[in-house]
């Protein structure tokens, strides 16, 4: 079983961060609306809140690690250049995808969409998490502001989930591979 | 205590997303905006865009927190503006929409 680093890098970027920030984002909407409304007869705890807190906290970094990682190791790899004269596009997933035309779209709608909508996550969850680290169990005394916060959390949900379809199907259809080969484990005799 | 500080920070973040979501779009038909957008030559104009950006985000937030961050302002008609602003952004990026303008 093997896999190169750029096809590690890549699951890293989309399964270590992004699909954990998605798995993330409903504990946060509901724990948010749930527990910090104010119609709530049971307040949140001290330790409700120094949860949420550090929940936060790791949701925003896994946001930031994902569009990092995403724009500036591998996006590279994606839309790098083949020598003139170059044949075999597999090593070159932007001008693969764009060389055919029941491909094109994943390039020019998929990956055009995911390379900026990407980045309403960081913010959004950035905004959300320094928020709540400043009000804490207070923000439910100011309805307003934790319905705009979940609000935001929802949409950075939304964007996130747009960059990671996109991005596993563009993996799909034009894998971005190369660099050292790993071996993750050795085989067997079949 | 006040709702100022929070209020700016989602004003900014609103700003912020559509200040990218302008960028974005605007670097797609200006060729000359193109060429400065890259401050990362294998990221290309991506490197650019989010770039400036966060740092038109992080001066914005900086700016109101300063401003209002011990007083009360109104909560409503800035969050109505700063949902607005993520609305169009995610309007913005989807490239069917960016390539009207």
């Amino acid at each position: 079983m093997e896999i190169t680093s750029r096809g590690l890098w890549t699951a890293i970027h989309g399964i270590g961060f992004g699909a954990l920030y998605l798995l993330a984002c409903s504990g946060a909407v509901v724990e948010l609306w749930r527990r910090y409304s104010p119609k709530v007869l049971v307040a949140a705890s001290a330790s409700d809140e120094a949860f949420l807190r550090t929940y936060l906290v790791v949701m925003t970094l896994l946001a930031w690690y994902a569009v990092l990682s995403g724009a500036y190791v591998i996006y590279p790899w994606y839309r790098a250049s083949p020598p003139p004269g170059m044949v075999g596009l597999a090593g070159y997933p932007q001008r693969l995808l764009m060389s055919s035309s029941t491909t094109v779209v994943w390039h020019s709608l998929g990956m055009e969409w995911k390379e900026h909508v990407a980045w309403l996550t960081p913010i959004s969850i950035t905004m959300a998490c320094v928020v709540f680290l400043k009000y804490g169990r207070r923000i439910k005394d100011h309805p307003q502001l934790r319905d705009t916060v979940v609000c935001f959390v929802v949409v950075s949900f939304v964007a996130a989930g747009i960059a990671g379809f996109f991005g596993a199907m563009l993996n799909k259809n034009a894998p971005v591979e190369g660099g050292h080969t790993i071996r993750l484990v050795h085989g067997g005799h079949p | 205590m006040t709702n100022g500080s929070g209020v700016a920070a989602v004003l900014a973040a609103g700003i912020g997303a559509f200040t990218l979501a302008v960028l974005a779009v605007a670097t797609d038909h200006i060729v000359a905006l193109q060429r400065l957008m890259v401050f990362y030559k294998p990221t290309g104009p991506l490197s650019g865009v989010t770039t400036a950006s966060i740092l038109i985000w992080l001066a914005v937030w900086v700016g109101l927190d300063l401003r209002w961050r011990h007083r009360t302002v109104p909560g409503g008609r800035t969050s109505i503006i700063a949902l607005t602003l993520l609305g169009l952004s995610l309007m913005l990026t989807f490239p069917p929409f960016g390539d009207l303008f």
